[in-house]
């Protein structure tokens, strides 16, 4: 019998599964899927690890644990660019980034030329943006494929039917409302689109007063457009208006994605708490980890390492919640 | 004055939009006592998904004024409407009618024939309308109790774009509830707008943008009950040439 299963194989089981088994512990990690899919919300991450720019509108613990996360990636999954990422706005929107410029750290003020020198295919087009030269990305699906691989050669194969155990944590995300009824859903729009006559090297973001944009290449000309935020737990369906904001945004960041092909449309609900945090929560033998709205790949390993302490040494994390002991 | 019977315990209306968390929205209503909350609805969380938001929002204890921000036709804005009405049960709708989308200014002709149709389905309207005499004049007649003339642009933070128009609309309707929606960016706009007579301020994006919302709120409260007070109180009219306060016989003032 293994010590501890984990329910729940999206990035939060995932990364929750590295951390046990690089402590030594014997887990099983159950799923209704053998393998990462389009079940988990991660899946349809943008994969930023941007802590500087989420501290925009983030508490203090995204930026300080997300900082820690671009180093627990490349080591544990691999595939992460380390190339910073650029925040632009069109003239008529500067005031909004003279706020971004405020609320955030970490950047360097470009002009028109250092844009262009960062991204040729944007030059002429920005007058003022921002450069974030610590943040990274990775390809979420990669990422959590990578993960699934490394707990499969130490012998952690996804199974489909819970076991009895000494322990159990649930990582299920939003579906595991029927037992956490303070998370909400926060739904995402995404696309992922095929655009090769634009060559873009690191995540763009566009500002705008309603519909903020990001962008972050893929590779092979592939680009991942998002994500709309929408308090609903509504997981299946796109709107049309969604999808032509975003489509809109990525035009007036560089016109030739009019002519992309899209290759993908993903709407998926985060889980999210009220102060929009992650939680750990205890009940008898059962821990909860779960709430990482729109920063799963920032603050994953970050929770991990607090649910595997907390699962081996009964420390008090940091993000334990004693109020729903 | 009172808003469809409700006497409000303080003038300010407070957006949910545009927070950082619904926790940074529940603290900006708890710093301020907003005496009434606006909530917009959207078809997405028609079927109940939207449920967990719009309990944070009921948990508030505050009046509830569901909007119908981003509709643009009559009747997008009468779906809304009832919608909003199963939702948060409540007669009350700030209704929105978009006439075009960079400056979100509304369309009135449309929003005045959506006033009518509400009020005959029973709906207490309050009308997020311009400062346009004849408009309100139609909204008045179309059974609206309550007008909301914008100060400026939403999300625009310039203030009152046009203090004459806001000041002959509270003359010209002594008896009718007057709200600025929209424009709001600073406490002292907000001191303004009631200064003129209004009779509450409805804001949102001042407040859910700042660095700090709660402290944000709380000062517009406060600069909105100074404004109201100021009202109440008879201020002085301004004049060209000092008025000493103290007597000037027997001092050498002809020199």
């Amino acid at each position: 019998m293994a010590d501890v299963q984990i329910i729940g194989a999206g990035v939060a089981g995932l990364t929750v599964a590295t951390e046990l088994v690089a402590r030594g512990t014997d887990v099983r990690l159950i799923d209704r899927a053998s393998s990462p899919g389009a079940h988990a919300c991660s899946w349809w991450a943008g994969g930023m690890l941007a802590p500087y720019c989420e501290r925009e509108s983030a508490e203090e613990p995204v930026l300080v644990h997300g900082l820690e996360a671009v180093d627990w990636w490349d080591k544990n999954a691999g595939g992460v660019t380390r190339n910073g990422s650029l925040v632009v706005a069109l003239d008529r929107d500067q005031s909004d980034l003279r706020r971004f410029a405020r609320r955030t750290s970490g950047f360097a003020e470009v002009d028109a030329e250092l844009i262009g020198e960062l991204e040729p295919d944007l030059a002429g087009r920005f007058r003022t943006g921002l450069f974030f030269k610590d943040e990274a990305h990775l390809s979420p699906r990669d990422a959590l494929t990578a993960l699934r691989d490394n707990l499969a050669a130490k012998g952690v194969a996804i199974e489909t039917d819970p076991q009895d155990t000494a322990t159990t944590i649930d990582c299920r995300g939003l579906a595991a409302r029927d037992v956490i009824p303070d998370l909400r859903g926060v739904k995402g729009e995404m696309l992922i689109i095929s655009c090769p006559d634009v060559t873009l090297s690191r995540p763009v973001r566009l500002l705008h007063p309603r519909i903020p944009l990001y962008i972050v290449p893929r590779g092979d000309g592939v680009y991942m457009l998002g994500a709309t935020m929408i308090e609903s737990s509504q997981r299946t369906r796109i709107t049309a208006r969604s999808m032509l904001e975003m489509l809109s945004a990525a035009y007036a960041l560089h016109p030739a994605f009019g002519e992309a092909e899209i290759l993908e449309i993903g709407v998926d609900a985060r889980p999210a708490f009220a102060d929009n945090l992650p939680r750990i929560r205890r009940q008898g033998n059962t821990v909860y980890a779960n709430g990482l709205y729109r920063h799963g790949f920032l603050l994953a390993p970050a929770l991990a390492a607090q649910v595997a302490e907390h699962v081996l040494t009964g420390a008090t994390p940091e993000f334990f919640d004693a109020d729903h002991r | 004055m009172k808003f469809y019977g409700t006497t409000l315990p303080n003038p300010l209306m407070l957006g949910t939009a545009l927070y950082p968390s619904p926790a940074i929205m529940a603290e900006a209503f708890k710093a301020s006592k907003a005496a009434v909350a606006t909530v917009s609805l959207r078809r997405e969380g028609s079927g109940g998904e939207g449920q967990a938001f719009w309990q944070i929002i009921k948990d508030l204890g505050t009046l509830i004024l569901p909007n119908t921000a981003g509709c643009h036709t009559v009747k997008e804005a009468v779906t809304t409407a009832h919608m909003a009405r199963e939702v948060f049960d409540t007669k009350w709708i700030k209704l929105e009618v978009i006439g075009h989308t960079d400056t979100l200014q509304p369309d009135v002709f449309a929003l005045t024939e959506a006033a009518k149709v509400l009020t005959e389905d029973g709906f207490q309207v309050f009308p997020y309308c311009t400062e346009d005499l004849i408009v309100a004049d139609k909204l008045l007649n179309a059974g609206c109790e309550v007008l909301m003339p914008w100060g400026a642009p939403i999300g625009s933070g310039l203030g009152l774009n046009n203090e004459h128009g806001l000041r002959s609309l509270r003359a010209h309707f002594p008896d009718v509830p007057l709200v600025v929606d929209a424009g709001i960016g600073l406490p002292s706009h907000a001191a303004r707008a009631m200064e003129l007579g209004f009779d509450a301020i409805l804001l949102n994006t001042a407040v859910a943008k700042a660095g700090d919302p709660a402290t944000m709120a709380k000062a517009m409260v406060m600069a909105a009950e100074a404004g109201q007070a100021a009202y109440t109180a008879d201020p002085m009219e301004p004049r060209d040439m000092a008025a000493p306060s103290t007597p000037v016989i027997g001092k050498a003032f002809l020199t």
